[in-house]
């Protein structure tokens, strides 16, 4: 059984139907990227998996529980299911380490001891144990986009969910944030993102997800979906790109 | 010039000014704790997505800032009693500062909370968080801290408003003033030296905020 299957999703903005029905299953394990023009429906995709977006019509099961679109439900989810933005959302009140406390302690309810010594092991994994106690304002887009992942696993999740995590940083601290992320993805994380970085998925990814007006267009593992697209509107994606 | 100054005819009744500075005072630190209290929640139900609540606040804020304060103390002081509520000058005086600055607060803070990034409340729902800890840890020091200055200022425009609780025998700095001249017909010298004092008190009142705000908002130094 997979970690999470999406089965027949369906989400409108509106009249806009922006997911025209998604099948997809994420192994345990596994690292999946999420490609395709902008306005195909993989960020919101994306948003689904941890009920950021709610659902119009279709089911999510994670870990076997199925997901509806209450309250409950959706803390429980999103305990198994963190998230990394492409801006960072780091809380600009609070410190490097306070930001990863912050939900062990608040939701979680571990001890201020617990909670900080997880975040400190969690900085220090992201190579930012000397920063801890700045603010997201005194930190570079790259450091604080490694806090909010630290901050996202300090929380354990099961999945982690990456929406265009390099796309709001300079290209010279793009580097250091998918280092993060390839790392990551060799500790045997389960990981989707969202992703411009081409050679990056096809490095790091066990399964492309090619996403076309609201649909799965093509999936498969990177190598053959970039040697050998199947559709001409991947061929063309993948070409355009080269 | 026929009129001849006489500040020290004041002099005697020391001890009424002092008294109503006393007074103002704790009608306004009563009436800003709770009425920011107050807006606070109603600024939540207002952001919030619970309709009826949020309508059921939105009428209460417009029907306080569009109406004169010393009718709202008017009809708290002196209607309430037709419904069996009978308060004291002081009460009446009180209800009537937290109820007015409730209303205007809710929407000074709301404006706070509704200029918070999306992205922020996200993260937070995100990391699991309910609704009250997103709003608790995450949503109201920031919000607070973009509209410290304009709350501010209402909550001295309340100190300064509550001269008019006189009105109804609450007996604040502006009661002792009137009391005063009424005493000695020294007009001129008693309001003379009852601004200054409210001068004064507005000067320490934005003060105390400022170093309150810099206790609420600034950062602890870690760096």
């Amino acid at each position: 059984m997979s970690l999470v299957e999406l089965h027949a999703i369906h989400k409108s903005f509106g009249e806009l139907e922006v997911l025209k029905g998604i099948d997809l299953s994420i192994d345990e394990g596994q690292v999946i990227a999420l490609i395709g023009k902008s306005g195909s429906g993989k960020s919101t995709l994306l948003r689904t998996i941890n009920g950021l977006e709610v659902i119009d019509d279709g089911v999510i099961i994670v870990d076997g529980k199925k997901i509806s679109d209450r309250d409950a439900d959706l803390l429980g989810l999103r305990l198994q299911v963190g998230m990394v933005f492409q801006q960072f959302n780091l809380f600009p009140h609070y410190t490097a380490l306070e930001n990863v406390m912050l939900s062990p302690q608040v939701v979680k309810k571990q001890s201020k001891a617990e909670a900080k010594q997880i975040a400190e092991e969690m900085l220090a994994k992201v190579g930012l144990a000397d920063k801890m106690m700045h603010y997201p304002d005194q930190l570079s887009g790259g450091q604080q986009q490694r806090v909010a992942i630290a901050r996202a696993l300090a929380m354990k999740p099961k999945v982690l969910l990456c929406d265009e995590v390099t796309s709001a940083l300079d290209p010279e601290l793009v580097n250091e944030v998918l280092a993060v992320v390839r790392q990551l993805a060799e500790e045997g994380m389960t990981l989707v993102m969202v992703t411009h970085e081409m050679r990056f998925a096809r490095e790091v990814c066990d399964k492309l997800v090619f996403m076309h007006q609201g649909r799965i267009h093509e999936t498969g593992d990177p190598e053959t979906v970039f040697a050998n697209p199947k559709t001409p509107e991947l061929a063309s994606f993948v070409g355009g790109l080269a | 010039m026929a009129y001849k100054f006489d500040f020290g005819a004041i002099v005697p009744h020391w001890q009424l000014l002092f008294d109503g500075v006393i007074l103002t005072t704790e009608l306004t630190v009563i009436g800003a704790v709770v009425g920011v209290g107050l807006g606070i929640m109603g600024a939540w139900a207002r952001a919030s997505r619970a309709p009826v609540i949020s309508q059921i606040v939105g009428v209460y804020v417009e029907l306080i800032r569009n109406t004169p304060f010393l009718v709202q103390l008017f009809f708290i002081f002196f209607g309430l009693p037709a419904l069996g509520v009978k308060l004291t000058e002081f009460q009446a005086a009180v209800l009537a500062m937290i109820v007015n600055l409730g209303a205007y607060s809710t929407e000074i803070i709301r404006a706070g909370i509704l200029a918070i990034p999306q992205g922020q409340i996200e993260a937070a729902q995100s990391l699991a968080m309910n609704r009250v800890q997103i709003f608790r840890y995450v949503v109201i020091l920031p919000a607070l801290k973009k509209i410290w200055p304009a709350l501010s200022s209402q909550i001295v425009i309340v100190m300064l408003g509550s001269s008019v609780c006189s009105q109804i025998a609450a007996e604040e700095l502006t009661f002792g003033a009137n009391y005063i001249q009424a005493l000695n017909f020294r007009a001129f010298e008693v309001y003379f030296v009852v601004t200054g004092l409210y001068l004064v008190m507005s000067i320490l009142l934005r003060m105390g905020l400022k170093v309150l705000g810099n206790f609420l908002f600034e950062r602890r130094r870690h760096v």
